[in-house]
Parts: C-alpha cells; structure tokens; sequence
C-alpha cells in the first residue's frame, strides 16, 4: 500500500514540475525545474530496475544540465518578456 | 522490491496507466513548449523535457515481471532466468548522452545569436526574411 | 489564435494515438524466451556475456562488446558537439568594458569545502570508470562525475585555471587509445573491434579482455571533454552593461 501511494506522489511532482517549468516566466525558475524532474526520473528508473541509466541520467541531467542553462541565462536575458521595455530602449539610447 | 510484485497483480492497469501515461504526459508538454514559446531558453527546455519523456518510455518497455537488474553479481549467477530486458537500457544509455550534447551546441548557437541581435524573441530575429 | 487553436488539436492527436500504441503492450509481459536456446536478441547476450566474455554488468558487454560500433559513433557525436561550440564561442582576446568571472567572493566555508572534497571526487570518478565491468557504472558515468568535481573547483575559486593544452593532449590520446584497440582487434583476429581470448573468471579485476582496457580511455576521454566545456562556457565574459 505504501508502493502505491509512493508512485502516484512521484507522478504528481513531475507532472506538475513540468507544468510549472512551461508556464513559468522567470527562467531561473523554469530551470530548477527541469532539475526536479531529472532527480525524480532517476528515483523511477531505479525503480524499474535499470541502475546504469539512474546513475547516468542522475550524473549528467542533475549538475551538467542545470549549470549550462543558468551559464546561458546569465548571458542573455532572465525574464521571458525582458525585450518589451529594453529592446526599444536600448537601442534609442545607442543611437 | 517483494511488495511490488504482490500489488502488482491487484492495480496492474493503475501502474501501466501510471509509467505509460507519465511518459506520454512529458512528450505532449515538451512538444507544446517547443511549438508555442517565444523565447529561445525557453524552446531550448522544452526540448530537454521532450527528452527524459522519451527516455523513461523505453526503460518501461522493457521491464519484466518480477524481474531483477541484469547483473551477475558474486552469488547471484545463475540469475539470468529473472532478469530485466538489457537492450533498451543499452539504447538509452546512449541516448541521454547525445540529448546532453545537442542541448549544449543549442545553447551556445543561442549565446551567439543573443550578442548579435541583442534579443533572444524568435519575432524580433528576422533578418532572414524578405 | 487560430494557430494556436490547431496547434492543440495536432497535439491532442498525437498523445491519442501515442496511447492507443502502447496500450497494446502490456506492461512486464515476458519477451524473452527460452534462455537456454536462444531465439531473441536479448536472451542470446544474456547467456553469452557470463559464459563467453566472463563479464558481470551485461549492460557494459553490450556497450563495449556486442554493440561496441554504436560507442564509436556516439564518442564521435560527442567531440562534434563540443568542436562546434568551441569554435562558434571563440573571441580574441582582449576586448574593452568587459566583467570579470566571478562577482560575489565565496565564503570561507565553501572554500575549505571544496579543497577537500575535490580529490575525493576524482578518485570516485576514477573507481566508477574502472570497475565498469563489475558494478553499474562505466565510462559515461565515471566521466560526468570527474565534471563535476572540477565544475566545484572553478564556481569557487577565481584563479582556479584548468590548463587547456594539457586537457586537448588527454583527449586526443584517449581517443586515439580507442580506435587502436580497434584496429588491433582487425588485425590480430579479423574484424574490427574483436574481443581478444584471454579473458579471466566472473567477478575478477582482469576479465573481460579488452572491455575495461576500452571503457578507461571512453572515460578519460569524457571526463577532459566536459571540462574544457564548463571552461569555455565560464569564461565567456558578459558586456558590462
């Protein structure tokens, strides 16, 4: 009976972490989302009895995908609407 | 993993609805971050979901009942009558290598696009329009 | 709005049929067959890999061994994908008005930390990629790992310098390591990546033949490339705004 109830929480939090990572507008956000569903995925894949996939999928979808999508954020801009107000802006201001 | 066995007989449709449908659910919300967003990071997470949808399909493909990881371990040798289907977990291992490395040639195309445009909107980039 | 409306539809259709497809296969039926007279793909590794190869990770026999081809184009996949970033987020040197790369120093607390857990995270990384025969784990695996410990090491220090000609020397003779294996293989027996005879017994160190000989050089190789990426990707320096 605890299996079950296990399961469907697990369903759940990736479920709606994957709602949340599409919805959300501040990037940074949207990215430790995509964190969530990595660790929760690898708990499943151990649970389906495949330990080389949980280790693969914890070592590189945990750390290494997180951290190159927030190098990219840092050098582009954080939020999904940034360029209403700065896009005009900036370029009125260099010319 | 004894209990999972027994339950398994009592709730066999709710677990494949579960794994398939959790799968499935992950394809379908990727593909419409990729089809509908406007930003470039934005389609470039979409892609990463539509990723680990796909990868948790196959590994649930080849599971067996009651079966164990496919592993000849000192003591269990002659497990190879209860084990796991090998070949997917072989096809996905390399999977999730490659998703890693086009998700990184991506980003950097979009670091290189955002220096020069100085947007990352797929609206505002049409200078290869007429 | 209209194409957003026939955007759901299309999507709706999709994760229809998707459904209806595997609701036909049902979930832990047994497919494999009769294990002592093979007739499917799966059952036909899993008794040559104890017997033959005297491999315990079956996973890590079909890997290397029995689909050792597909591990030669993904190690390809892999250095493409990095070549091209290099070269697209290459720059001259000096440029006006540029940030340095760290803004916030880190706390005495994260510094002690990090000098102590780093060897401690090559040697983990080093164990995973050698026993990848024995235990889950192998060159991927081990690679990411060793990435990691360095990803530690450069979020927090600021000098903290990987040297880049070093890192390319590994990579190259990592790679070249195994091809050759390869090549041996065509030479001595006939086909390319030909396992050799002299396997020892299930469980040892030295069995498997060239297996952990293969997945030392795909670990090497992975661990310099992921590093000089997280290199390059931090050091790319933001315009000051």
């Amino acid at each position: 009976m605890a299996m079950i109830l296990f399961l469907v929480v697990m369903v759940i939090i990736i479920l709606a972490a994957a709602i949340y990572a599409i919805l959300q507008k501040d990037l940074l956000y949207a990215v430790l989302a995509t964190g969530v569903i990595s660790v929760i995925l690898s708990i499943f894949f151990y649970l389906l009895q495949a330990p080389d996939v949980a280790i693969t999928e914890a070592a590189i979808g945990i750390a290494l995908t997180t951290i190159i999508f927030i190098i990219t954020i840092r050098n582009t801009t954080r939020d999904e609407d940034e360029y209403k107000e700065n896009h005009v802006e900036k370029f009125n201001k260099k010319n | 993993m004894m209990e999972f066995s027994e339950i398994f007989f009592k709730y066999k449709d709710l677990i494949t609805v579960a794994v398939y449908g959790t799968a499935i659910m992950l394809i379908i919300i990727g593909l419409y971050g990729v089809l509908l967003k406007k930003h470039l990071v934005k389609i470039a997470i979409g892609l990463t979901i539509m990723d680990s949808g796909i990868n948790l399909l196959f590994v649930a493909v080849g599971y067996i009942q009651n079966g164990t990881a496919p592993i000849f371990s000192p003591g269990h040798e002659g497990d190879a009558i209860r084990m796991v289907d090998p070949v997917p977990q072989a096809l996905v291992l390399t999977a999730i290598v490659i998703g890693f490395a086009v998700t990184a040639l991506a980003l950097s195309l979009i670091i290189r696009l955002y220096k020069h445009h100085h947007t990352a909107n797929i609206d505002q980039i049409n200078s290869l329009k007429w | 709005m209209l194409k957003k409306y026939i955007i759901f539809a299309l999507i709706a259709i999709l994760g229809f049929y998707l459904a209806s497809t595997f609701k036909e296969i049902p979930f832990g039926a047994n497919r494999l067959g009769d294990l002592n007279d093979p007739e499917t793909v799966s059952a036909f590794y899993l008794q040559k890999s104890p017997e033959d190869l005297h491999v315990a990770n079956a996973i890590t026999a079909i890997v290397v061994n029995f689909r050792g081809f597909d591990t030669l184009g993904e190690v390809t996949v892999l250095f493409l994908a990095v070549t091209g970033l290099t070269s697209i987020l290459y720059r001259k040197e000096e440029e006006e008005d540029e940030e340095e790369r760290l803004s916030i120093p880190s706390s005495s607390l994260v510094r002690t930390g990090a000098k102590i857990l780093f060897p401690l995270i090559l040697v983990l990384g080093m164990y995973v990629f050698i026993h990848g025969h024995l235990t889950p784990g192998g060159g991927f695996q081990g690679g990411a790992i060793i990435a990691t410990g360095f990803l530690l090491m450069l979020i927090t220090y600021k000098t903290f310098f990987t040297n880049h000609n070093v890192m390319t020397w590994l990579e190259s003779i990592a790679g070249l390591g195994f091809v050759i294996a390869g090549l041996y293989g065509l030479i001595v027996y006939g086909s390319f990546l030909q396992n050799t005879a002299w396997t020892g017994n299930l469980n040892d160190l030295l069995s498997g033949g060239l297996i952990p000989l293969i997945y030392i050089f795909i670990g090497l190789k992975v661990g310099t490339e992921l590093t000089s990426v997280l290199d390059i990707l931090l050091n790319i320096k933001p315009r000051k705004k």
